[in-house]
């Protein structure tokens, strides 16, 4: 059984209908990318995934493990596994990273019933991470993105996806508003994190990210649904001929 | 048709008037200051209790929210004051020289009277009735205001502290006023403070009204000498009613920051009366108002810069719950020839539920062509996309409002210099925090 299955789904954002009959499936340990043109409602995938709460889900389902997840409040989908890399990740003044890094891991681990980390053991755990992605001692004590660089709050979502541990990990058009040295240290840190027990769904608009994470499918979306899939070569396919071809198709 | 030729007056005023009729013999202070209360009682007479329709008190009606005057505490005896053996613990774990006083006098046996080089020490009582020249030459002359509220304290004021520090002195404590209630029946209180920090010297002062159902009128008059550094900080948690008002002249070259801290309390009214009478001063004002259920805090400002080359900041800001009222009015006014002012004034609204009110109104006057000067406010709920952020990690809902409450204020307390207070309050906002439903 898939570990993430999303089963024809419609949602609705300000009455304006996004998703229309999503189906997918992702495979426990699975690296999925998501490819597709501006507005086909991939980061609307994204969000309602999380948990966000001004998309309605009007028909359809998503399961994690065999469960629906769309009752769920956003901190008990994290609880369960579910991290979102925001393609923006916002800026939260005067909560350090630190704190911030801390709450959500004790949050987490409270909810599964397991014990909070001891400081030391924490610290250890943000320091070894955070040196793999450069970031700095000083960066840490900052309040969680504020002042930070396009590619510094990039790597800060792929350091809280380090120490949260997800076993669903979403992400949205990571590779957006990156250049080239900055690609390839996310894309590094998201490598490190594959591992059987860790799904990926890598949500970009371009095949450049999937040279960096190769996937091991490709599904391509267009207005509102998957309308292809395929290997990871469907990637370079998209980058010879475009979006043109899916626009008749999904009508 | 205005106050003058108003006839009926509330039992509020009439038992105010009352009171006055009854104290005013044994009221400590003779000669100038006898007269100074009469004049400020006058004063009241004619027009009667601020209402809403006095442009200054528009958003606190204090005729209406002041239905009647409880009796004037009476001097506390051994039980009274036994009572008020704990105030003050919210600063518990700062080290400071704790003047106590129950239900407006002073209780020497609870105040720490250890003596330092450079600071003086007396009650307001004591050195009315002796006429003390510092009380003579200051009291009722800090910042000339006719506002009705200093009135009624002028014509009632009868305890409260007298502190000097001496030019060039530089304390090793905080001083803290504390008030404290220690009567078990309603009782009102007028207390009137003097705190004069002469040329050069160092000094914080703590003024913390901690008061179960007490009517207080509180006047703090601050002079500070040029070239001197001052930290003054209020607390207030106050349950029923609470009229303060700070009275400030500041000098040339002055370090100054002020910080005000109301939590707990139902109906406030914290009015400051700024002066900077010299140059060059640099000043912070500041200040985190926590409120909920029905409470009702109102913040005042008026900074007169009456001399050039100053910089004020002021910020403000306030988290609401429930159904309470927040107002926050900040005047800035600067006079002709105080060029090269530079004040900012900012205040924001922080609003948890739709029934809360936040009124903020922002005001400068400027007289003064070359001046670099500016305001704003906000009033807004917490931001769903942050909420949304922290909530996608893990943190359930409450705990990620808590953590944006706390930064919002925090950014605020964090400028506080002395860390342990800093930290006492960040504990108690914690507190007020953790209290929500």
């Amino acid at each position: 059984m898939a570990f993430l299955e999303v089963k024809n789904l419609h949602v609705e954002v300000e009455d304006k209908k996004i998703l229309n009959g999503l189906t997918l499936s992702v495979g426990k340990g699975q690296v999925a990318a998501i490819m597709g043109p501006n507005g086909s409602g991939k980061s609307t995938l994204a969000y309602v995934l999380a948990g966000k709460d001004n998309y309605k889900v009007t028909e359809g389902d998503v399961l994690l493990d065999g469960k629906s997840i769309l009752e769920m409040p956003p901190d008990e989908r994290a609880a369960k596994g579910v991290f979102l890399a925001f393609q923006y990740p916002v800026e939260v003044p005067g909560v350090a990273t630190m704190t911030f890094l801390r709450t959500a891991l004790n949050a987490q681990r409270k909810t599964r019933g397991e014990a909070e980390l001891s400081t030391p053991e924490f610290m250890k755990l943000v320091r070894d991470t955070a040196s793999h992605l450069g970031i700095s001692q000083d960066m840490l004590r900052r309040a969680v993105n504020v002042g930070f660089s396009g590619g510094e709050k990039k790597r800060n979502e792929i350091l809280q996806m380090a120490i949260l541990q997800p076993r669903l990990a979403v992400l949205d058009e990571t590779d957006s508003g990156l250049d080239i040295d900055a690609l390839k240290i996310v894309a590094e840190g998201v490598n490190r994190l594959r591992s059987p027990e860790r799904s990926m769904v890598v949500i970009t608009h371009y095949q450049r990210l999937l040279n960096f994470i190769v996937p091991d499918v490709v599904h391509v979306m267009a207005k509102g649904k998957v309308v292809k899939s395929g290997g990871k070569e469907l990637a370079l396919e998209l980058e010879a001929k475009g979006y043109a071809q899916f626009a008749d198709e999904a009508a | 048709m205005d106050a003058e030729v108003r006839a009926i007056k509330t039992p509020a005023e009439q038992a105010l008037s009352a009171a006055f009729a009854t104290a005013r013999g044994t009221l400590p202070g003779k000669g100038a200051l006898a007269a100074m209360r009469e004049g400020a009682f006058r004063q009241f007479d004619t027009r009667g209790l601020p209402h809403r329709r006095v442009e200054e008190w528009k958003y606190t009606d204090l005729r209406a929210l002041m239905r009647d005057l409880y009796p004037l505490a009476a001097p506390p005896d051994a039980a009274t004051r036994a009572r008020a053996k704990n105030a003050g613990k919210l600063l518990a774990g700062v080290e400071c020289r704790r003047l106590v006083f129950v239900d407006g006098a002073f209780a020497p046996d609870l105040s720490d009277l250890v003596p330092e080089p450079g600071l003086a020490i007396d009650s307001m009582a004591n050195a009315l009735s002796k006429s003390d020249p510092l009380v003579a030459a200051h009291v009722g002359q800090t910042f000339a205001t006719d506002d009705v509220a200093v009135a009624i304290n002028t014509a009632l004021m009868g305890d409260g502290a007298v502190i000097r520090v001496s030019a060039g002195a530089a304390l090793k404590r905080p001083v803290n006023l504390v008030f404290a209630t220690g009567s078990d029946k309603p009782t009102s209180a007028f207390v009137r403070s003097l705190v004069v920090v002469e040329k050069g010297a160092k000094a914080t002062i703590i003024e913390s009204h901690e008061s179960g159902d007490t009517q207080v009128n509180a006047v703090l008059e601050l002079v500070v000498g040029d070239e001197a550094q001052v930290d003054y900080i209020k607390i207030t948690q106050a349950r029923a009613l609470h009229v303060a008002s700070l009275l400030a002249t500041v000098g040339a070259r002055v370090h100054f920051s002020s910080f005000a801290f109301t939590a707990g309390s139902a109906v406030v009214r914290n009015q400051k009366f700024i002066r900077f009478a010299g140059e060059g001063t640099k000043a912070d004002i500041r200040g985190v108002t926590l409120l909920r259920g029905k409470d009702h805090v109102d913040t005042t400002l008026l900074i007169e810069h009456a001399a050039g080359h100053c910089t004020s900041r002021e910020q403000f800001k306030a988290v609401l719950d429930d159904e309470s009222h927040g107002v926050f009015q900040g005047k800035i006014v600067v006079k002709q020839h105080a060029q090269k002012t530079d004040a900012k004034m900012m205040t924001r609204a922080l609003l948890l539920s739709d029934e809360a009110e936040a009124d903020n109104k922002p005001e400068l006057e400027i007289f003064a062509d070359d001046v670099v000067c500016g305001h704003g406010a906000t009033a807004g709920a917490l931001d769903p996309g942050l909420k949304f952020y922290l909530m996608s990690r893990g943190i359930h809902e409450k705990e990620a409002e808590a953590l944006l409450i706390q930064a919002f204020i925090g950014e605020t307390i964090e400028e506080i210099a002395d860390e342990g207070i800093r930290q006492a309050l960040m504990i108690a906002s914690l507190k007020w925090l953790g209290a929500r439903s």
